[in-house]
């Protein structure tokens, strides 16, 4: 935003420009040195990455991608993945969505402690859903099973998605709501047709950001999922580096093979995610 | 119900059967949609989230483990059938002996864990909100290549927690991790990061920090840009500082996203499970574990302890609970909104 005046660049002077410069280079490799890292690694042999001469090439081969993609059980983990992520984020929104409107709108009795709830529901560890969950899912057979994830993710995502929508609905003008309920339209039809078509970049943002949350969890994939073709990647991956002989090599070509689709998706999202995180709050 | 605005006014009422509508009836017909708006939302929170919560609790105040908590055990007789009969170790109400238990250290490492936690919150929260500011500060001046900066220092942000775990794991590998290779290449002894519980808290904490500064990053931007530049032309020309306009017109100015961020923050650090459950995995001997995991690996490693890992459960909540009350009071007292 250029709200500092115009003299500010030319005021500087370089040896300041220069640190401003030297400090955020240094910044921008601390934050891609990790990832270049592992990308660069998983190009390399096993013996390769073991080997303790620093490299960052040697002998290049896609050997370890291909082997990852064939020989072991990763698309499967991938495939599962996508499936619990895609049902547990359209689950999500389509439930929250008219409460996000509605506590963004309406002045209602059990507004206000319906808000605390979304929020305290953000500082419930895992530790104390995990156990009841997972008696009450061993109760209906569903242990080991994609619906059981579906459900456990839900808890996370459902008030997460009310909160985050409740703050992009506030900031769609409540004249536009109004000018409809004008012209007859009912609640119902306001939201549906009037503010649900605006809001679409926000749901989709709630929407991207639901399913990262789903695709990257460990805790409840590690405790509810047993065999090795039901496993999601957060879990899966763990197989590759076991306490003895772990294979680096497998794990970084699959990480490099996780990380592109949610970077993908991440850097359409990312604009608009943190105006809706801190928006709920602020504007409570 | 023609009317949306916060208070719609009332509408032609429908006569009910009862002559004189009461309070409650006059309430439903005024917000029975807004109600009904909400409800999908109610029924999930109470199936998925309080009911569990309540039985969490209850089981916190038993003794129930995987191995006792059948009702029957049933053995197959030669004949074929099975015999079942009253599991005589079956699970029972024990009051309040796992808390006694679990706070006098009689089970696990409830203080240290403790402790490694708030270490743990305190230095990344506050290293994630001080490289937050200073970077956003950087970011938000007119310069060359700033998109670029950008986009590079958003990036940690773009990967799957569990990926950087595995990630930063791979660097502090004590045999060939680039980690150990820099430090011996300006001539410092490799270290064996896990053998020891402040280094292997160390590797964790940088992944966490790592992970969680572009969040702070753009969201301490974002505010920073809602801050009016008049403000700033203002100071300039009566001749403040730099570090003057920081603190007097950035600082306030970023109050309001600055409470919610580092709440936020601590919450999701406090709880945070991956980092330290792949990086750390609790080495060396579970002393780098956090409460989430610690309670976790009660639970689910070896003899499941459903009742222990509740009571820990419970407690860990019991903190937040009390530290979220204590910071919305701390913030109402500087006039904040909620």
């Amino acid at each position: 935003m250029g709200r500092t005046p115009k003299t500010g660049r030319s005021r500087r002077s370089p040896v300041r420009s220069m640190l401003l410069h030297g400090t955020l280079i240094l910044a921008s490799l601390i934050a891609i040195g990790p990832i270049v890292w592992v990308l660069l690694s998983s190009l390399k042999p096993g013996y390769a990455i073991q080997s303790t001469q620093l490299t960052l090439f040697r002998d290049t081969t896609l050997a370890n991608y291909s082997y990852v993609l064939t020989e072991t059980n990763f698309p499967r983990w991938f495939l599962n993945s996508v499936i619990v992520a895609a049902f547990t984020m359209t689950i999500g929104i389509f439930l929250s969505a008219t409460t996000g409107y509605a506590v963004s709108r309406f002045n209602f009795p059990g507004r206000r402690p319906l808000m605390m709830v979304f929020l305290i529901t953000q500082m419930f560890p895992v530790a104390i859903l995990i156990v009841p969950i997972y008696t009450i899912l061993a109760r209906l057979g569903l242990i080991n099973t994609m619906p059981a994830l579906i459900i456990a993710y839900l808890t996370i995502a459902v008030p997460f998605c009310a909160w985050m929508l409740k703050g992009y609905f506030d900031s769609i003008p409540t004249s536009l709501d109004e000018a409809a309920a004008l012209d007859g339209c009912g609640p119902f039809a306001i939201f549906w047709r009037v503010v649900l078509p605006l809001a679409r970049p926000a749901v989709a943002v709630t929407a991207f950001y639901t399913f990262l949350t789903a695709w990257g969890e460990v805790a409840y994939a590690s405790a509810f999922i047993q065999t090795d073709n039901k496993f999601t990647l957060a879990y899966g991956l763990q197989q590759f580096v076991p306490q003895f002989n772990p294979q680096w090599e497998y794990l970084t070509a699959a990480a490099v093979l996780v990380t592109i689709p949610a970077g993908l998706v991440f850097f359409f999202a990312q604009k608009h995610l943190v105006s809706g995180l801190t928006a709920g709050g602020t504007k409570g | 119900m023609s009317t949306v605005t916060a208070e719609p006014a009332p509408s032609s009422a429908p006569p009910g059967p009862s002559a004189r509508p009461s309070r409650l009836r006059r309430s439903w017909e005024k917000h029975w949609y807004a109600w009904a708006m909400v409800l999908p939302v109610v029924i999930v929170l109470a199936v998925l989230i309080f009911y569990p919560l309540i039985r969490g609790i209850w089981i916190s105040f038993t003794n129930l483990t995987e191995a006792n908590q059948a009702a029957e055990i049933c053995t197959r007789s030669i004949t074929g059938g099975e015999v079942c009969a009253e599991n005589p170790n079956k699970w029972e109400f024990v009051g309040l002996d796992n808390y006694v238990r679990v706070l006098t250290g009689e089970v696990g490492e409830f203080w240290q864990w403790t402790g490694t936690t708030l270490i743990w919150t305190v230095v990344c929260v506050a290293c994630h909100f001080g490289l937050g500011l200073g970077l956003a500060s950087m970011l938000n001046r007119p310069m060359r290549a700033r998109g670029l900066y950008r986009v590079l220092l958003v990036l940690p942000w773009a990967v799957p927690a569990f990926v950087s775990a595995f990630a930063w794991k791979f660097i502090f590998n004590e045999r060939f991790g680039l980690a150990n290779a820099l430090l011996s290449a300006v001539g410092i002894d490799p270290v064996s990061w896990f053998s020891d519980r402040w280094t292997a808290l160390f590797t964790a904490i940088v992944t966490n920090v790592w992970l969680g500064v572009p969040f702070m990053m753009v969201a301490l931007l974002g505010g920073m840009q809602t801050i009016p530049g008049e403000l700033y032309e203002a100071a300039e020309i009566d001749g403040a500082s730099a570090w003057q306009r920081f603190k007097n017109i950035t600082l306030p100015g970023l109050r309001p996203v600055s409470m919610t961020v580092v709440l936020l923050g601590t919450i999701w650090t406090f709880n945070m499970f991956p980092i330290i459950f792949l990086v750390t995995e609790g080495q060396p001997a579970g002393q780098s574990e956090i409460l989430v995991t610690g309670a976790f690996r009660a639970a689910f490693e070896g003899i499941r302890n459903y009742s222990l890992a509740s009571t820990y459960g419970v407690l860990i909540l019991s903190i937040l609970l009390v530290f979220s009350v204590f910071y919305r009071r701390a913030l109402r007292k500087q006039g904040e909104v909620w």
